[in-house]
């Protein structure tokens, strides 16, 4: 068990050579074969992940089953995992399977597209069990070129678009956390994550062409994480990639990028803006807090505008991704647990509602609202799977949604009522326009012509959604499988950061006395 | 006993919604009435034998599971029995195994649905489910689990006022109860969220024991400092005006009449539309300790009751005249809440339940007779066609507006279950407020009262057949499973009033007995005054809490007789004009509405609220989101994105000519520049340590 997490993150890669150099043929047998494989090896990934859980021991806030090696040129290969990321990594390997059955009527490229899923998740958990600068900038960055391919190869007909601005806004944003990694590196002397964590830098005051920068250092490096991460998560006003992104992708694209790619930018403040640069985060705090505000109010404004099915979900997922960032930057107990349960549950819900927007376009092949309703009158099961995610989304108290939202609201209330104020208004907007779609797709006669021979949802459809019906009441009825995992580590987090601007605080004023 | 009271309705559910393909339509139905009926009985058991002062502090708590918990953020799962929990759980209980009764025979057969089609176990279970969380509201032993209830009763309500899922119409009335008890919600969460930033905790025990705290704290919410108790309490009260219907947030419930009429029963008259009442006395320390808020209580519960009374005068639907009714009779209960004297609110609470749901459940048998026709302008002459409904809903109008016999004592008033318990909110409201605006308010609107509730009896059952012909022909008493309820809310609706007089309004000994509160013999110079008591303790002591010089309990039971007698000159008042209107001159309310028209307009058009609220609120919102989207998303930040990124950098445009092909090699390419540079320089100086 020496080496669990390698294990886990590489097994899916592993996967993905044996299809690449095993798998020959595109007829109909070698596709199966293909899922197969991929379903097979996502599903023992899950397996192995169980492991790490086992082996994990939530009380202790060091990083555990840590793994060093020499790497070439000098670089260090370090794993490790704790109480912040366990879960994201517990998530994305849950999650994969489904992701890899849901594609099960793919036909086009089926070999290819299993390949970029499993190539996926390794790079997904290796950003999440990375303890080394370099060796996470490597799979933070890598991590986007299978779902580009995904968008562009698998998507709809504005692919190409749709990843294009995916780059344009990325690319900003991992050149400036480039220069800051150097930066970090020539200051520290060190690409050790657990080593910089405990790092100071420097916070003296300098000013740049004039514009006195407070905090000095510690928030340049700040921003330029920022300018990575926020596009990531994505904040407003840097989010218009995600709805474009989303609406191209395949099914399987989407639920892969809402369910987890969006958790890379919230975990990445977790692990590098709150720990490594807290006074940055305290000149940079507010600001957040109210880009946060302003997404949550702004998505679900729009999102009442839309008229395709994903876009609005997607507006949504910004919406939600709202309160992640609010909560971290609330920076108290309460405020990071929750947007840590926030990114887990929206991996559920989010994922199940894009899975949910799938199953009707299987069949019909639009997505436009207007092409629907009246469905339940057909698809029951359908219709009660969708209401429920769709409650789950409006943060219904018993579905996960809640916790997360909750305890978002709760931290940050204590921080600043005015940005509680506004966000707290969004559980009207997520209920207004969330239950206006419900209504508009599966509510009232069924009167459209196309749709009178629709069939409800198969078996294995259902097989699909019903562990992320579990999860979501599970959580929501019982948080604390997830409260009790993360709680430790978050109280250190956060112990560590209010330490740290005390000194900063009883430095500072001694230097002006 | 407590645990199988809340989880049967649970359990009942999911059998009957998910386990009637196995075991059969009408088989699920039973299991979830039986089910209901236990709780019933429970529930029952429950209230007779609950003995405050056998517990400390009149409550005992028992603890279920975990549920939150962050830091200090503390919460479980926890059932709390005390005696305002115990009054609602019989309540809640009742009504609702009543109403499934019932429905039995109103969802029988319904034209709304296919012949083929299953509808009634997904009823049967939405009912059960509802019921759950009802009850898991009122025994909530901490804020969180409260709310968990609240959300809950408000799916409920939202699936069952959109039970009929084919009419637009009652699809647009879920959403809107939803989205207008969401505006409430968002006061009801700041005000969780404050009480924990200050206390620390969110149980009720933990809350109030801090409350005198709290009322000496000062908080900074948005741009001033407020004095705490006042500004929770008033965040509180935002949730239950949502809930309860109060002027403002109002506009959800009449609409919410397109659900089956069982479910108007049930949840818009007779539980879940008193959930913030019951949040205003289950938070009475707290509130005690907050004097503006509750004044502003007493000024909308007030305002709605009046308002509530003058839309029910001139509506034709007959569920609609009972929805305003409802409305104003909640204002009723929130005018005694905000006076501090919670067993009145609760008193009338308990009495209203019987007689709303009896008149519900009546109306709905006239509408079954009637063959869904709602409209009272077609109906007429029904009480020879229906004889039993007809003297049911003459209990309950009876009840409703307080027919009794005044300055009659025998240990207790004599009347109707109405006639006590609204007068003694009225007694209270003139003590409370020195006979001011609450009084008078509550007096003209029992006068309308009057008139609307019998207004509806004469149009529905005197004078001629009016409408389609056939209809009246074929017009029919409901079967016996629709007749029981309604007797057996009957014996409720003339009793509860009087059997219960002592327990909710008798003298400060008995309330305080009866809700566990400690109470003391005021001081008096003249030894020979009738004792006057005063509810003490400390906050948390008991159920309710009254604060030291809270005596409007006391002072209720001495008003001049001329207030006593207000409410019931304002009955006859308003019985007589009705008579005289649709009795005896049935031309004159025809003509006074063409004479009257504007004031007539504004009446049938409920003050105009719902047009106002969509040109303010769900217009502009609306199209401000498509501003956003369109000028925020598209023009500006997708413009301006790619404007810079193309118009200055000459690099980008490049790309962006080779993008059709070559994007993501340029973008692989671009990040393995990135990591070789970050590799070169760790290498260069000295590796990764």
């Amino acid at each position: 068990m020496g080496n669990i997490l390698t294990l886990t993150t590489f097994l899916p890669l592993l996967g993905a050579i044996i299809l690449a150099l095993g798998l020959r043929g595109d007829d109909e047998a070698a596709q199966r074969n293909a899922k197969w494989v991929a379903l097979v090896t996502t599903a023992v990934t899950f397996i192995c992940s169980i492991f790490i859980l086992t082996n994990f021991d939530p009380a202790n806030t060091d990083f555990q089953l840590v793994e060093t090696t020499e790497w070439i040129f000098g670089l260090q290969y370090k794993m490790g995992v704790d109480g912040i990321s366990i879960l994201f990594v517990m998530l994305t390997t849950f999650l994969m399977p489904l992701v890899i059955a849901s594609c099960w009527n793919v036909t086009t490229r089926v070999k290819e597209y299993m390949i970029a899923f499993l190539i996926l998740e390794t790079l997904m958990l290796g950003v999440f069990l990375a303890l080394d600068l370099v060796l996470f900038y490597l799979f933070f960055e890598a991590g986007l070129i299978p779902m580009f391919l995904i968008i562009g190869i698998w998507g709809g007909k504005d692919r190409i678009y749709a990843s294009f601005k995916f780059f344009l806004y990325t690319f900003l944003g991992s050149v400036l956390m480039l220069v800051a990694m150097v930066a970090m590196f020539t200051e520290a002397g060190t690409t050790d994550i657990p080593t910089l964590m405990t790092h100071s830098f420097g916070t003296d005051n300098f000013s740049i062409l004039g514009i006195q920068i407070v905090g000095g250092m510690q928030t340049l490096l700040w921003l330029a994480f920022f300018a990575s991460f926020a596009v990531k998560m994505p904040m407003w006003p840097v989010h218009t990639w995600l709805p474009d992104a989303h609406v191209q992708a395949p099914t399987a694209g989407s639920v892969v990028l809402a369910a987890i790619l969006l958790k890379l930018g919230g975990y990445g403040f977790l692990r590098f803006s709150l720990p490594m640069f807290p006074v940055g985060s305290e000149v940079m705090g507010p600001l957040v807090l109210w880009l946060s505000a302003i997404a949550i109010v702004y998505t679900s404004l729009v999102a009442l505008a839309q008229s395709d099915m994903k876009k609005l979900i997607a507006y949504s997922s910004v919406a939600h991704m709202g309160f992640v960032t609010m909560g971290i930057f609330s920076a108290n107990q309460q405020g990071v647990d929750g947007a840590i349960f926030q990114m887990i549950s929206h991996g559920f819900i989010s994922g199940a509602l894009f899975l949910c927007v799938g199953v009707i376009y299987d069949r019909m092949h639009t997505r436009e609202i207007d092409a629907y309703g009246g469905l339940v009158n057909r698809m029951p099961a359908y219709a009660l799977i969708f209401l429920f995610f769709t409650m789950a989304n409006v943060g219904l108290p018993g579905t996960s949604g809640f916790i997360g939202e909750f305890l978002t609201l709760v931290g940050v209330f204590q921080v600043n009522t005015w940005v509680a104020l506004f966000a707290t208004s969004g559980v009207i907007l997520s209920a207004a326009y969330a239950l206006w779609l419900y209504r508009r797709v599966v509510l009232g006669d069924l009167i459209k012509e196309s749709l009178r021979s629709i069939t409800d949802m198969t078996g294995r459809e259902r097989v699909i959604f019903a562990p992320l019906v579990v999860m979501t009441l599970l959580l929501g009825v019982y948080p604390a499988l997830v409260l009790d995992m993360i709680g430790p580590s978050v109280t250190a987090l956060v112990d560590n950061y209010d330490t740290a601007l005390a000194a900063f605080h009883a430095a500072s004023q001694t230097a002006a006395n | 006993m407590e645990s199988i009271i809340l989880f049967a309705p649970l359990v009942g559910a999911i059998i009957c919604g998910f386990g009637w393909k196995i075991i059969g339509e009408v088989a699920a139905q039973w299991t979830a009435t039986s089910l209901l009926f236990l709780a019933a009985i429970l529930s029952w058991v429950v209230f007779l034998t609950f003995d405050p002062s056998a517990h400390d502090n009149g409550r005992y708590s028992i603890t279920v599971m975990r549920w939150i918990e962050s830091g200090t953020f503390s919460t479980d799962w926890g059932i709390r029995m005390d005696r305002l929990t115990t009054i609602m759980l019989i309540v809640i209980t009742t009504v609702s195994a009543l109403v499934l009764m019932y429905s039995f025979g109103y969802m029988a057969h319904d034209e709304n649905f296919k012949e083929h089609e299953s509808y009634r176990p997904r009823f049967f279970a939405y009912l059960s489910f509802f019921t759950f969380a009802m009850l898991m509201l009122v025994t909530a032993d901490n804020l969180v689990q409260l709310f968990f209830g609240w959300e809950g009763v408000g799916v409920a309500s939202y699936l069952l006022i959109g039970f009929y899922y084919r009419k637009p119409s009652a699809n647009a009335a879920a959403i809107k109860a939803f989205v207008v008890n969401r505006v409430g919600d968002f006061g009801f969460l700041l005000g969780i969220f404050a009480i924990y930033m200050l206390t620390d905790a969110i149980r009720f025990d933990d809350i109030f024991a801090a409350v005198p705290t709290i009322a000496e704290t000062t908080i900074t919410f948005l741009w001033r400092d407020w004095n705490a108790a006042n500004l929770i309490a008033f965040l509180l009260f935002v949730g239950a005006m949502g809930k309860s219907a109060q002027l403002f947030l109002h506009t959800w419930l009449p609409d919410a009449m397109e659900g089956p009429t069982p479910v108007s029963a049930l949840i818009h008259a007779a539980t879940m539309v008193t959930a913030g009442v019951f949040l205003v006395c289950r938070m009475s320390p707290l509130m005690e300790y907050a004097p503006e808020a509750m004044n502003f209580v007493v000024f909308l519960g007030a305002t709605t009751a009046f308002f509530a009374a003058t839309v029910g005068l001139v509506q034709n639907d007959i569920k609609r005249v009972i929805a305003y009714s409802t409305c104003s009779q909640l204002g009723y209960m929130f005018v005694a809440a905000g006076l501090g004297v919670y067993s009145v609110a609760m008193f009338h609470l308990l009495t209203h339940a019987f007689f709303k749901a009896m008149l519900f459940l009546g109306a709905g048998s006239v509408i079954h007779a009637m063959h869904h026709e709602q409209d009272m302008r077609n109906y007429g002459g029904l009480r020879h066609k229906i004889p039993k409904t007809f003297w049911m809903m003459m209990i309950g109008t009876l009840a409703i507006t307080g027919v009794g016999i005044p300055l009659l004592y025998v240990g207790f008033p004599i009347g109707f279950a109405g006639f006590v318990s609204k007068d003694a909110i009225i007694e209270s409201a003139y003590a409370g407020t020195a006979g001011g605006y609450a009084f008078w308010m509550l007096v003209m609107a029992a006068a309308m009262t009057s008139f609307y509730s019998w207004r509806l009896m004469f149009l529905t059952f005197y004078g001629k057949p009016r409408g389609d012909k056939h209809t009246h022909d074929h017009a029919h008493e409901a079967p016996k499973s629709m007749m029981i309820p309604l007797y057996v809310l009957a014996v409720g609706a003339i009793f509860s009033g009087m059997v219960w007089y002592g327990g909710f309004f008798g003298s400060n000994a008995k309330v305080g007995a009866f809700f566990g509160v400690p109470y003391a013999a005021e001081e008096s110079a003249d030894p020979e005054a009738y004792p006057h008591y005063n509810l003490t303790g400390i906050p948390g002591e008991g159920a309710i809490h009254a604060a030291e010089g809270n005596h409007v309990l006391n002072d209720a039971h001495e008003v001049p007789t001329w207030v006593r007698l207000a409410p019931f000159i304002a009955m006859l008042g308003g019985l007589a004009l009705a008579y005289q209107m649709y009795i005896r001159r049935p031309e004159l309310p025809a003509q006074l509405a063409k004479q009257q028209a504007p004031l007539y307009n504004f009446l049938l058009n409920k003050w105009y609220f719902d047009e106002l609220y969509n040109f303010i609120f769900v217009r502009p919102t609306l199209a401000l989101g498509r501003i956003l989207w369109k000028q925020g998303d598209t023009n500006t930040i997708d413009g301006g994105i790619n404007g810079i990124a193309l118009g200055i950098i000459p690099f980008f445009t490049r790309l962006a000519g080779r993008a059709q092909s070559g994007y993501v090699f340029t973008y692989a390419f671009a990040m393995v520049l990135g990591i070789a540079v970050l590799i070169t320089i760790v290498t260069l100086f000295g590796g990764a340590n």
